[in-house]
């Protein structure tokens, strides 16, 4: 799965400056995501993770290393990928529906094609009936459903994925980490994940990279050879504690 | 029951007026006050509608010129606002000349505009338009340097242009800013008017009020100052009312914080 790389990023360091002194954020950061794959981004909070995502989208142009998408650089280049910030982004003057239709709308879908599409699109992502409501009118679980399905409307092959979760209550967060996997198993497009929860990386992806404290090195690469589709239950095996069991040592490692 | 609220919170200024001008009442009769000192408030209601239709066709004259000054002012604030938030040098080299344009008063302002317009519509447009202007463009320079550049990043990673942008992020994330500059500019744009006419006009209630001034009939000066007040609470409450029906998301958002 690895051998195709879709995107890559080669020797990435990025640094900003807080007043007058320069922090480097991450330092010399390189990894692959293949296609279809589902790959984890996994670190403390504060490690740099958001920015990994952002210059892998072109926002945010590194000091030093490549991005290459599709074998081409695209450095610094923004360009239609699925990405969603780690805030959920759902514009409030928008109602849901206006929310995920932008995608289609800024890709030159008419109206009515994109209410169309959306409308079709609200049952599986469990919205039907959300359609006209704001924002604000929505849990926690349902405004994150909403913005996944705007990711998926971009219409990407390539997702980058903010914490998605992270907000969300144990349980909630649970069954949309199940629900996840039953969506990109269908969309099959590839996953740039992440997260700071070792469980959470585990039981999602194919790989999973581990992120140092700042500035952010890539620390570990684990593959993750659970069988898909993954029930929940796969969370109580022994092959799943293997795995907990090296991601644990690997961060007692870096002093946590 | 949201109807019998709102009167039951203004009870206690209704009572309050009320005991004024019953006390105002009382006063000016046991004092056998002058009319043209103090008129009592039966006598200024009277002279209300006596002076109606008169009072009418001034109100007119006022509320179109009020009405293009504010049109006026929205249209540069906005051009002016979106030019500045674009280029950054127009912005740093516009932006104290906007503020100290502010410590020139009106009063000496709008002399000259008369000089160079004459007497007419367009003079007061422009007097109530430099009255509006700033705090209209100072609320959007605001609301446009507060657009969140996470919203940006994320029109971009689905290939939005500008003009998408502008539509879908900037101009609505804007929107509270510009209807709060918009309430301050409606209630300042009665008075630009009326500081207009008493500088140089035909007609318009700054003219009533000079005429009434002039030959002492004072209680006509009450009947107008009541007419400003209520032109203003009218166009203070049609910017609210526009403001909710443009931002439906806001209102409601305020009314779920509120609990």
């Amino acid at each position: 799965m690895t051998g195709t790389g879709l995107l890559e990023l080669k020797e990435v360091s990025s640094s900003y400056y807080s007043g007058e002194t320069l922090l480097p954020v991450l330092d010399n950061v390189s990894l692959k995501v293949g296609e279809g794959e589902f790959v984890s981004l996994l670190g403390p909070s504060g490690s740099g993770k958001s920015t990994v995502l952002k210059i892998a989208a072109g926002l945010l142009e590194p000091d030093r290393g490549r991005v290459i998408y599709r074998g081409r650089d695209v450095t610094g280049e923004p360009r239609r990928v699925g990405y969603m910030p780690q805030q959920d982004m759902l514009f409030p003057w928008k109602t849901l529906a206006q929310n995920a239709a932008l995608p289609l709308l800024c890709a030159g879908s008419g109206k009515r094609d994109a209410a169309a599409r959306v409308e079709e699109m609200l049952p599986l992502f469990g919205l039907e009936g959300f359609g006209d409501y704001y924002p604000y009118q929505l849990s926690g679980g349902m405004r994150q459903r909403s913005a996944l399905m705007r990711t998926m409307l971009i219409e990407s092959n390539l997702w980058l994925l903010d914490e998605p979760f992270a907000a969300l209550d144990a349980l909630t967060r649970e069954n949309l980490q199940g629900w996840l996997l039953r969506i990109w198993e269908r969309f099959k497009g590839a996953v740039l994940f992440v997260t700071h929860s070792i469980d959470e990386a585990i039981y999602l992806s194919d790989r999973v990279y581990m992120i140092s404290n700042r500035p952010g090195r890539i620390i570990l690469e684990e593959v993750i050879n659970l069988p898909r589709p993954r029930p929940r239950q796969v969370i109580t095996t022994a092959q799943f504690a293997g795995y907990k069991e090296t991601l644990l040592r690997t961060l007692a490692g870096e002093g946590y | 029951m949201k109807k019998w609220a709102s009167i039951k919170n203004n009870l206690p200024a209704i009572l309050f007026l009320s005991i004024i001008a019953g006390a105002w009442e009382a006063a000016v009769r046991l004092l056998a006050l002058p009319a043209h000192i103090l008129p009592s408030p039966t006598a200024i209601v009277m002279a209300l509608i006596e002076s109606f239709p008169l009072l009418a066709m001034h109100t007119r004259v006022t509320f179109t010129a009020v009405l293009g000054g504010l049109a006026l002012s929205i249209l540069l604030s906005l051009l002016l606002a979106l030019a500045m938030d674009r280029w950054k040098p127009l912005k740093q080299a516009l932006y104290p000349i906007l503020v100290i344009s502010q410590a020139v008063p009106i009063f000496a302002l709008a002399p000259l505009i008369l000089i160079w317009f004459g007497a007419g519509l367009l003079p007061k447009v422009l007097i109530v338009t430099l009255v509006c202007f700033f705090p209209l463009t100072v609320n959007l320079i605001e609301g446009f340097s507060q657009v969140d550049p996470e919203a940006v990043d994320l029109m971009k990673t689905m290939q939005a242009g500008q003009l998408m942008i502008l539509r879908s992020v900037q101009i609505p994330s804007t929107l509270p800013y510009f209807f709060s500059g918009l309430k301050i500019a409606a209630t300042y744009s009665v008075l630009g008017a009326i500081i207009g006419e008493w500088l140089a006009a035909r007609a318009g209630l700054g003219i009533f009020m000079l005429r009434s001034m002039h030959s002492f009939r004072t209680s006509q000066l009450f009947a107008s100052i009541i007419v400003v007040v209520i032109l203003s609470l009218i166009l203070f409450k049609l910017v609210e009312l526009t403001g909710k029906l443009a931002m439906p998301w806001h209102k409601n958002t305020q009314e779920n914080f509120k609990g």
